[in-house]
């Protein structure tokens, strides 16, 4: 058995090292390394878990941005993925979440379709958890989001068509069984991302990244890049830093809400 | 005359240093304090191929150019120059001699496990008697017909804890001085082959190296390697491998010293302003800076001269020589930068001041290099 996966990446300013810029407070780029989105490198490394168990399993990593990302790409094939694809074109450019996951979505039926979508959950820049759950919705797929573990994929007890996973939510987990063809957003608890190897930095060179301009898609102007995109930023800027919330203790559920009363009251809210 | 790197070259290097500041200077302080071989980070190493990297795919290498693997070592030994080491060591004494001088069964036989980091080799040359001058060996290889009996002791050997596979240079004929010296293949557990000593070292702690006993060590005839009387050629020509190699080694420590030096300076203040902020000390740190990328201009030269196959046993004295000296000459200066704190193991300088020393001395010392520099001369 074997499963056809795409891995959406995003290469992004390294947050870590970055700074913002006083006076015009945007993100000064300049001298920023940039790397792979770190949710996106959990993603790959669900996706490369299941070709070390089905060899046979193809692997394709696609991103949009400018030509630059195809180095990001090159690193995701190095640490195993079998091709690249880059959506890059200057009609893309400016893309909110509803214009990226169009272009990627018409990008992933442009490959054929797929058993599996894996991306991160959200990317360090714009930190939205859009675009994996837009593009499933583009794609009509179901989805599971914020995915920690990966407990049986395809064949398991004579089910060739689900996976079942573990949701993790703010207060709890969810054991999914979810139909295949899907999409799935990793969060940093399901894995840790492999390095690339000495092997696979040699044979990503020799493979090329395809890269697909706006038209190769068959997507125009309504729906992709900054026209296209009904949210804009407005302002960025850096949130002043509020005090610490208070938490009122009692032994009784009376005594619990005397001590709120007082607490409210000594701030004159009541 | 083109000083880039490729493309492959730029991304091999920025795995060694992920790899390094993930996996290997986080532990390098605890792993000399405890003069612990990092075995677990080795292992993940060969994973990735950094066991086998200037090696065929057909043996399970990872058909790299030899400037990736020196980068490699460079890296690694900026955070570890103990890790740097052994790989080195593993690699151009022990895989290459086998490579370049085995039979096919040999090769198919020893280079799978080796370059896959499975398993660790060693070299065996140096004896109590006999350091860089090799003729005085008196570990004595007797031909027994169907098999060879081996009698001596090596010492100093890197990787011997902890080596599966090792390359032992023995007196066939003594009588012809080098000439009498032949290469075999000896594995860890031969009836008579014991490792009894962890020798005590002032630096490169973590790796762990012993003294060989070979005790009447029945060595299977198919385990010469290359050919009898020839095992000088064999030692030489490996060294010649391993001193790009220490070389790497010793210019990942000046690198690592210097880094950690200018963070330092940065920070440090005294009278009032920050180190970086006196111009005494400042050009001190651009003189080092020269020295440390003349080093690395030479080693790259002569790795390069390896790599198109071309004579390179001067460049690579050359480059041994000056790496070696200049590690030595920034980890002093770093440590004297660093005050009182540079003496004291809360900072990786004083480490790395007694790894450096090492780096003039072994491989061929500095006088020996200067013997086969000037050797070429008249």
């Amino acid at each position: 058995m074997a499963f056809k996966i795409v891995v959406c990446v995003k290469q992004v300013p390294d947050t870590n090292e970055i700074k913002i810029d006083p006076v015009k407070k945007t993100l000064i780029r300049e001298g920023v390394p940039s790397i792979l989105n770190p949710d996106d490198a959990n993603a790959l490394e669900a996706a490369l878990q299941i070709k070390d168990e089905l060899p046979e399993t193809e692997v394709t990593v696609i991103s949009m941005g400018p030509p630059q990302a195809k180095a990001m790409l090159t690193e995701c094939m190095a640490m195993g993925a079998d091709r690249a694809v880059l959506l890059s074109d200057r009609a893309l450019g400016g893309s909110d979440t509803w214009a990226t996951s169009n272009a990627l979505a018409a990008g992933i039926q442009k490959l054929g379709g797929c058993d599996l979508i894996f991306a991160g959950q959200q990317a360090i820049d714009g930190d939205t958890a859009q675009v994996g759950p837009q593009i499933a919705e583009k794609l009509a797929l179901p989805q599971v989001t914020y995915v920690s573990k990966i407990e049986t994929v395809g064949s398991t007890a004579g089910e060739s068509d689900t996976m079942t996973v573990v949701r993790a939510l703010e207060d709890g987990y969810e054991r999914i069984k979810v139909q295949i063809p899907c999409l799935i957003t990793a969060i940093k608890a399901l894995n840790e991302p492999r390095y690339m190897s000495i092997r696979g930095i040699f044979d990503a060179l020799q493979k090329d990244v395809t890269v697909w301009q706006a038209a190769d898609l068959g997507v125009d102007a309504t729906e992709v890049g900054l026209d296209a995109s009904p949210t804009n930023v407005y302002r960025s800027f850096t949130p002043v830093v509020k005090g610490r919330g208070q938490q009122i203790t009692g032994d009784t559920d009376r005594e619990l809400a005397v001590n709120l009363l007082q607490a409210l009251k000594s701030k004159q809210i009541v | 005359m083109n000083f880039n790197l490729t493309k492959e070259q730029e991304m091999v290097r920025k795995l060694a240093q992920t790899f390094t500041a993930n996996e290997v200077a986080p532990y390098a302080a605890e792993w000399d304090e405890a003069a612990s071989f990092p075995m677990e980070a080795i292992r993940k190493a060969g994973k990735l191929g950094m066991m086998g990297m200037p090696f065929p795919r057909n043996y399970g290498g990872a058909g790299a150019d030899y400037l990736s693997y020196i980068m490699t070592i460079e890296e690694i030994s900026k955070g570890c120059a103990s890790t740097g080491v052994i790989i080195q060591t593993h690699c151009a004494l022990c895989a290459w001699p086998i490579f370049t001088y085995g039979t096919e069964a040999q090769k198919e036989k020893y280079l799978p496990g080796l370059l896959s980091g499975e398993k660790i080799g060693a070299f065996g040359l140096t004896e109590p008697n006999a350091g860089s001058d090799a003729a005085g060996l008196q570990t004595k290889a007797v031909d027994k017909g169907d098999h060879w009996l081996i009698n001596g002791s090596k010492i100093f050997i890197s990787n011997g804890a902890v080596a599966d596979v090792f390359v032992i240079m023995a007196m066939t004929d003594k009588s012809k001085g080098t000439k009498g010296i032949t290469a075999f293949i000896l594995e860890r557990g031969m009836p008579g082959f014991t490792i009894p000593k962890k020798e005590k070292k002032m630096g490169i702690s973590a790796s762990v190296t012993t003294e060989l006993h070979f005790e009447n060590v029945k060595v299977p005839k198919e385990n010469l390697l290359g050919q009898i009387g020839k095992g000088f050629k064999v030692a030489m020509t490996s060294l010649d491998v391993g001193r790009l190699g220490i070389a790497a080694q010793a210019l990942g420590i000046a690198q690592g010293a210097f880094d950690q030096t200018v963070d330092y300076m940065k920070s440090r203040k005294q009278f009032g302003r920050s180190l970086n902020k006196f111009q005494a000390l400042a050009f001190e740190m651009a003189d080092m800076k020269t020295r440390i990328d003349a080093a690395r201009l030479l080693l790259y030269k002569a790795t390069d001269r390896r790599e198109r196959g071309l004579p390179s046993t001067v460049e690579a004295a050359q480059a041994k020589l000056f790496c070696s000296e200049t590690a030595m000459y920034v980890t002093t200066k770093a440590v004297q930068f660093h005050g009182g704190y540079g003496y004291i193991k809360d900072y990786p300088v004083e480490r790395m001041m007694r790894d450096a020393k090492i780096t003039e001395i072994y491989e061929g010392t500095s006088e020996v290099m200067k013997m086969v520099i000037s050797g070429s001369l008249f």
